[in-house]
């Protein structure tokens, strides 16, 4: 029955991003999981709404039969009240109530134990080869740092991340100004990131692919375009990407994206960003070292394409109204260099 | 106070009904010179009959609902489709935070409030509730902050932080200008509002009832407010503290740091002092709403109530475990694991008294003969929502199934279930119940069910893909989203459900307008029911009732017998006078003169208003707000203003001659 | 009739709008050009009165001056003028202003640079940064209304925040210290 109603739903909103997506992409669903806390969290959810649909049905058949049964007693007067006591009536009334609340409070008291199980399931599990990443949420964007006990391999990303099938990850989470939260439907409920009050939780993906989740605390103009995508790579793969992540960018071949680059460290673009391998390194805005492989633009506001890059340079605000990035008045050879250069930060 | 003199009542008696018919006409007469409303503008602006100023309250909070109605469609249409660009993200934010301050602080709470304040003094058989020129204070106050919120939408001055603007969101740095700051002076001068109404209902309930009415044998609706307004009086001051703390920390010259780690504040404080109201706040708009539904039920089942004991204690209790829920909206939060599972267990209690109010209505209809009316119809609606929204909310009970939905669509679907289900669905079989009383005429059944088949069909249409929409990923609070994510089917369904409920409210509301002028007359009691409002004829004189007559039984209209019934005498018909009787058995205490009508209840609302304004621009306005409140005060309080009360002799049952 | 009387009042003042609340994110590039023939002193012979100073749009709006007051630590301004107190910098909540405070001036000394340290910002912000920059300094030192001006910040307090100061007016005209007499 479970696998019934998920196709009927996922039919419905037929999640996922865009057409060329690999065949184990996944969209953005918890009754869809891919990691061991959101299964835990899927099956609990059956069992609720198994019970509580139950519970409904029932009280909804008593309530028509309650009112079927008075139907031959319809007048458009109001017929006089039934004031007499009627003790095997009342009797029955008593037993019938009684039976009722006693069966909810039984009812309750298993989906609480039941939920109380899968708590502890979901507590801190103990993990000693736990990747670890550090998250900070920033408005309207993500900055992703993993974490390496040799500082030279800890490196940044910013909306995407990745992360080893199998493995435990722990995910520090914490807020650079307001409150945001951290979601991935088919990974694992969410956490709030909170000023003044770090956290962490942990992870256990299972399934490689491709999910989509977005901030899901209201953070301001762009808390829509605010989204997160979370690439679950076989253990190689992942171990290539990080390998690959902690190379410094690139040197430019052609003449057009090194005066791209000059371009990128004279102008404005150097005071928001940077990328590694260069000497830009600020962190008002997202690290910009491998912006080419990632699959869209602005925390999800639109796909990573040339025309879009060009767009967003120019004018972000028509793009991602409220967003912190300034509108640009480069000349406009200056930036199709600079989207030339952009896109070796593979 | 009492006298200890045993010497027998002189000027208060309990006569028998036969002695007193003849008096009848010149009786009312001369109560309502006494009791009539003043004349003209001022005259409207000083009336502190209950019964009008319950009136104001529904008809205001209606107004303040169809706005609220507006800016959700808007929201709707916004979201009907994928990338839509009919509304930007500040003009979004601006709406679902104004729908939403209005729905739970403009239009739940008053409405409800305004119901109570018409009938509870009807019901406990009084002339006005104890503390008349305060009641119209609160209204004043209640407009004030609703002038206030929608005054500044207007001017693009619109609060944006959500109906419950977390800092540091809302705090000084990520929310520029005044907009955050005219959202929580507002709050305070709502929150007055429900104070005062609470004081009222308790004051009135408690002292006010005809003898004979002890407390086991007030009407359930009664009780339903009586334990409504311990809880305003507990919960209010929360919600008054997060919204002042974050006032003062955006505040010129003051610039406190509750709200900032940097300086030892806590961004979670605000979220356990908002939330420690905001959960009992949703159960102050319900607990009424169980109230309309305990006394429907008995009347369209033509059976009195089964189990009213048991449906007070469950009241009782609501509102007791009500207060224990408040992290249940923080479980995404870093507070700790282990105090969650608390929250959840008392979250899951709380279903116990729901669900034993809703076994006794349903037996109470089993063991009646259900008259299928457009109030009962209503009911049924009701009990078919509201467990929907009830079961979502046990399913929210749950951590880790929260940490899923919380703040997604799945909650948005949850609270309207039990809102609209729990209280709208209450509130219009109640409407249609009443409005004979109030106006004397039947509201066209016909309309009403259609109304009901509209408004039941497109608000299932409209919230129940929501839940879908939610474990889909679909956030909260979101101004747009792209057609990859597929959210676009299920969004569209929901928009074209709420042109069907619009379409249900203006049915509604051509079903008033016409029924005022051509409806069905209806006498005093045309439903036949059990209950004191309907002793008096439709609508009901200034004076409420001619004669106060005691009762013997929860259903005095049922099973009283009107020849043997007591009736009271000697209240005087020259000033504003109503008996007060003691807490538990409702004997005769003594007497008390109500103040008359006076136009310093809207000056002092005034001069609130304008000082709550002043605090958004500048601290000076606090003292002198202060100081000119003080003033009004005094005034209003000046000697020869103030009501005097005559105590009785103690009087024993049975001095009915 | 009240009530539409009310309704009235609401509407016409809906057309007036509030432009400290005004968030139009996205500007006209145009709008916000840099200004021509800055003086940086008020100093000029003869009796004919100089031309008015610019007046920044940005001063009245709540929004622009917040994102000032973002980019003013963003950027680091806070590393040689604290949060107005100054250290390698001068102070710039004081009455003092070597290079005038009006908003071209200020504007033009974050573009120029100024000699003995402070660097030419010209190049890396653009025009609306420095105009909102601009306006975040003049409320600095308690230039602009306390309505608009930014309230204490989510950090460790250094300084007063910018709407709860008195206003710290420059003397007028100001003297280079040279021209004081010994």
């Amino acid at each position: 029955m479970e696998a019934v109603l998920l196709q009927l739903t996922s039919h419905i909103t037929q999640s996922g991003y865009g057409s060329d997506l690999a065949a184990a992409a996944r969209g953005a669903s918890m009754l869809d999981p891919g990691a061991e806390q959101a299964a835990e969290v899927a099956k609990l959810w059956w069992f609720f709404f198994s019970i509580c649909t139950a519970v409904f049905v029932g009280v909804i058949v008593a309530t028509v039969l309650s009112v079927w049964r008075g139907r031959g007693h319809q007048s458009a007067a109001m017929p006089p009240p039934a004031v007499e006591k009627e003790p095997r009536r009342d009797q029955g009334l008593v037993f019938g109530v009684s039976s009722a609340v006693t069966l909810t409070i039984l009812l309750l008291f298993v989906l609480l134990v039941r939920d109380f199980f899968t708590d502890r399931v979901l507590g801190t599990p103990s993990a000693p080869d736990a990747l670890t990443i550090r998250l900070t949420g920033h408005q309207w964007w993500w900055d992703v740092e993993y974490e390496d006990l040799l500082p030279h391999n800890v490196f940044n990303t910013a909306n995407e991340i990745h992360l080893p099938a199998g493995r435990h990850v722990q995910l520090q989470l914490q807020s650079s100004d307001v409150i945001h939260s951290f979601w991935v439907p088919s990974l694992s409920g969410k956490k709030d990131l909170v000023p003044g009050h770090p956290t962490a939780m942990w992870l256990k993906a299972d399934r490689p692919g491709v999910y989509y989740g977005q901030c899901a605390e209201f953070c301001g103009y762009q808390h829509a375009n605010m989204k997160l995508i979370v690439f679950v790579d076989t253990p190689e793969n992942f171990a290539a990407w990080q390998a690959a992540q902690r190379n410094p960018a690139p040197e430019p071949t052609t003449d057009r994206q090194r005066h791209g680059r000059e371009v990128f460290l004279s102008r404005t673009c150097v005071m928001c960003h940077s990328i590694p391998g260069t000497t830009a390194g600020s962190r008002v805005g997202p690290t910009l070292g491998g912006l080419a492989s990632r699959r869209t633009l602005g925390a999800g506001a639109l796909a990573n394409t040339t025309e879009h890059l060009r767009r967003w340079i120019v004018d972000p605000q028509s793009l991602k109204p409220g967003v912190r990035m300034p509108q640009n008045e480069l000349p406009s050879e200056d930036i199709d260099a600079l989207v030339d250069y952009l896109q070796t930060l593979k | 106070m009492n006298s200890t003199a045993n010497e027998p009542l002189t000027d208060l008696t309990l006569v028998a009904p036969a002695h007193l018919a003849k008096r009848e006409t010149e009786l009312d007469q001369k109560l309502e010179k006494v009791w009539q409303r003043p004349n003209g503008i001022v005259g409207w602006l000083c009336n502190t009959n209950h019964k009008d100023i319950g009136i104001r309250y529904v008809v205001t909070a209606f107004v303040f609902f169809g706005l609220a109605g507006l800016l959700a469609f808007a929201m709707r249409l916004q979201l009907a489709v994928p990338d839509n660009t009919l509304l930007g993200p500040d003009r979004y934010n601006q709406f679902f935070t104004v729908h939403g301050t209005t729905m739970m602080f403009l239009f739940a709470v008053p409405v409800m409030e305004g119901m109570a304040l018409y009938f509870v003094p009807l019901m406990v058989g009084t002339r006005n509730v104890a503390f008349p020129r305060m009641n119209l204070f609160g209204y004043y106050a209640f407009l004030a902050g609703g002038l206030m919120l929608y005054g500044s939408f207007a001017l693009n001055i619109g609060a944006d932080a959500g109906w419950f603007a977390y800092p540091p969101l809302s705090g000084p740095d990520f929310a520029p200008g005044k907009r955050v700051d005219f959202w929580s002076q507002m709050i305070t001068m709502t929150e007055i509002s429900a104070l005062v109404a609470a004081v009222e209902i308790i004051c009135t309930v408690f002292k006010q009832r005809v003898p004979g009415m002890s407390l086991n044998r007030i009407p359930l609706y009664v009780w339903a407010m009586v334990v409504t307004a311990f809880m305003i009086i507990f919960a209010m001051p929360a919600v008054m503290m997060a919204s002042g703390l974050l006032a003062m920390d955006r505040l010129t010259n003051v610039t406190t740091h509750f709200f900032n780690p940097a300086e030892g504040g806590d961004v979670l404080l605000y979220q356990h002092l908002f939330w420690f109201f905001g959960h009992p706040e949703v159960y102050i708009i319900f607990i009424p709403a169980t109230g309309f539904v305990s006394n429907l039920i008995p009347v369209f089942a033509r059976r009195p109530v089964f189990g009213y004991t048991p449906l007070v204690l469950s009241l009782i209790a609501t509102g007791f475990i009500a207060f224990g829920l408040w992290v249940h909206h923080m479980f995404a939060t870093p507070v700790p694991e282990l105090g969650k599972s608390f929250f959840t267990g008392a979250s899951i209690m709380i279903a116990i008294p729901n669900g034993v109010q809703m076994f006794c209505w349903i037996a109470t209809l089993w063991g009646g003969k259900p008259q299928f009316k457009t109030p009962l119809i209503w009911v049924l609606g009701f009990i078919f929502i509201f467990m929907i929204g009830g079961l979502t909310g046990v399913m929210l009970a749950s951590v880790p199934i929260d940490r899923q939905v919380h703040d997604t669509f799945f909650v948005v679907a949850h609270f309207h279930y039990v809102l609209i289900g729990g209280a709208v669905f209450p509130l219009f079989g109640a409407i249609y119940y009443w409005f004979p009383k109030w106006t004397g005429r039947f509201l066209s059944e016909s309309l009403g069910r259609w109304h009901f088949a509209l408004f039941f069909v497109g608000f299932n249409l409209t919230f129940f893909p929501m839940h879908i929409l939610g474990m889909h990923g679909m956030t909260r609070r979101v101004y747009t989203y792209s057609a990859e994510t597929g959210w676009g089917t299920l969004n569209l369904l929901a928009s074209s459900g709420a042109v069907v409920m619009g379409v249900a409210m203006l049915l509604f509301l051509a079903n008033v307008w016409k029924s005022r002028r051509t409806g069905e007359t209806a006498g005093s009691n045309p439903w036949n029911a059990s209950t004191l409002e309907w002793a008096t004829p439709s609508p009901p004189p200034s004076y409420n009732f001619a004669q106060l007559r005691t009762v013997g039984s929860r259903d005095p209209l049922w099973i009283d017998s009107p020849e043997t019934t007591a009736l009271v005498d000697g209240l005087s018909t020259e000033k504003r006078e109503v008996l007060t009787t003691t807490l538990l058995d409702a004997h005769p205490d003594h007497k008390y003169e109500l103040a008359e009508d006076s136009i310093w209840p809207f000056l002092l609302a005034l001069v609130v208003g304008l000082s709550f304004t002043g605090l958004i621009f500048h601290p000076i306005a606090f003292p002198l707000g202060m100081g000119f409140a003080y003033l009004v005060f005094i005034l209003w309080f000046w000697r020869g203003n103030e009501p005097k009360r005559a105590s009785l002799p103690h009087v024993s049952e049975g001095a009915a001659s | 009739m009240f009530c539409l009387v009310l309704l009235v009042l609401a509407l016409l003042l809906l057309a007036g709008g509030c432009k400290r609340e005004d968030r139009s994110f996205h500007v006209s590039v145009t709008e916000a050009g840099p200004p021509t023939g800055v003086r940086l002193s008020d100093l000029h012979p003869g009796l004919a009165a100089p031309p008015p100073h610019t007046v920044n749009g940005f001063e009245e709006n709540a929004l622009a001056v917040s994102e000032g007051k973002r980019l003013f630590s963003a950027f680091n301004c806070v590393g040689c003028h604290a949060n107005g107190g100054g250290g390698m910098g001068p102070p710039l909540i004081d009455r003092q202003w070597l290079y005038g405070n009006a908003p071209e001036q200020i504007f033009a000394t974050i573009t120029e640079g100024r000699p003995n340290g402070m660097p030419a910002f010209g190049d890396k912000l653009t025009t609306q940064q420095i105009w909102q920059l601009a306006a975040y300094v003049r409320s600095m030192s308690g230039m602009i209304s306390t309505n608009t001006a930014p309230g204490r910040s989510d950090h460790m307090k250094s300084n007063p925040p910018e709407n709860s100061i008195d206003p710290a007016r420059p003397a007028s005209p100001p003297i280079p210290s040279s021209a004081e007499r010994p």
